[in-house]
């Protein structure tokens, strides 16, 4: 079960779900992707998408950056 | 198939699509689909799947663009009257998207070249102006066991159905061509330009539905539409027992070049 790390932060929507699509794909079961995102926007609907399409949001968290929340998704 | 960040980019709304996704788009940009005809119906099939980035898409089309052409074959433009439609038709589909290799057959299919020139291919559509070449396609395809998208459009009207191997094909609907003295001729048979982007759309999506392997195809039905009253209908088809070439005893067992309308040969570029 490997961790994996994804930083979207500079991407707009839908980009910033596209991107962590693409990276949730190569997950294994128990496999888990941190996806960095802005506040706003990508905050509110990438875990949405993310449940949407079968994976589980462990965790949403605000990081050390002021803005910047930590998303994490299990397969 | 590794996605560049421009071709991430360029098919996101795919890959957001749930039922595509990376998987789905992967197999649109390894597919081969072959496009016969590249006026009415083919310049939005063949812009659309350009657009979706199908790997390889093959054109054949033995005509040169004519003014008259332009008010319904959109992949041609004022300047490219006078010029092979296949290489008009490259030129657009290379500058929509890079990513497609454009295989070109400046020819009509006959009896003698379909079944070579279709071998290569994963999904033919027909975007045929006539019986002879619709007949040909559908025996070539159910005899090569080939899955194709029939299209026809006539003044406000069209139809289409996909055929898959196994599945009733066009000639257990439509036994053969009609006489050339049946089919109307240019001067009776109008056709409303939007109504070529109607029915073509829809063959498109039919051709990336199959690659996807997303949704049902129009398989086992016929779809035809009125669009004076904008009225969409699909009947149930079955196989026939008795279809020249696909029944039990099938007469058609090798091409045939159907004989053309008058009309259709003396002015085939205001077809």
């Amino acid at each position: 079960m490997a961790t994996y790390n994804l930083d979207v932060t500079k991407e707009h929507c839908p980009m910033t779900f596209v991107k962590t699509k693409i990276e949730l794909n190569k997950l294994q079961k128990g496999d888990v992707l941190n996806v960095r995102v802005t506040e706003g926007e990508p905050l509110e609907n990438i875990p949405k998408s993310a449940v949407e399409q079968g994976f589980t949001v462990l965790s949403v968290e605000p990081t050390e950056v002021q803005g910047i929340y930590s998303i994490r998704i299990e397969k | 198939m590794n996605f560049t960040e421009d071709q991430v980019n360029r098919y996101s709304r795919h890959i957001l699509l749930q039922d595509v996704g990376v998987e789905g788009q992967e197999r649109i940009s390894s597919g081969k689909v072959l496009v016969v005809g590249a006026g009415g119906l083919g310049s939005p099939v063949a812009f659309y799947l350009a657009a979706a980035g199908v790997g390889t898409i093959g054109l054949i089309d033995g005509d040169v663009v004519d003014l008259s052409n332009l008010q319904r074959q959109i992949i041609h433009f004022t300047a490219d009257v006078g010029k092979p439609k296949v290489i008009s038709a490259k030129e657009k589909i290379n500058q929509l998207n890079p990513d497609v290799e454009v295989v070109t057959y400046q020819a009509l299919l006959t009896a003698e070249n379909a079944q070579e020139v279709i071998k290569d291919y994963d999904f033919v559509v027909d975007g045929t102006d006539n019986f002879p070449v619709k007949f040909l396609i559908n025996d070539a395809c159910v005899i090569t066991g080939k899955p194709f998208s029939h299209g026809g459009i006539l003044r406000f009207e069209g139809q289409t159905l996909t055929y898959l191997p196994g599945a009733p094909c066009y000639r257990c609907l439509f036994h053969a061509p009609p006489p050339p003295n049946a089919v109307p001729t240019c001067s009776q048979a109008g056709v409303l330009g939007a109504i070529a982007g109607m029915l073509g759309t829809i063959q498109a999506a039919e051709a990336l539905k199959y690659l996807t392997g997303v949704g049902e195809l129009l398989t086992g039905k016929l779809l035809s539409f009125n669009a004076k009253t904008m009225t969409f209908r699909a009947i149930n088809t079955k196989r026939s027992e008795h279809c020249p070439v696909c029944g039990k005893n099938p007469t058609v067992t090798k091409l045939i070049d159907y004989e053309q309308a008058v009309c259709d040969i003396s002015d085939r570029r205001k077809t």
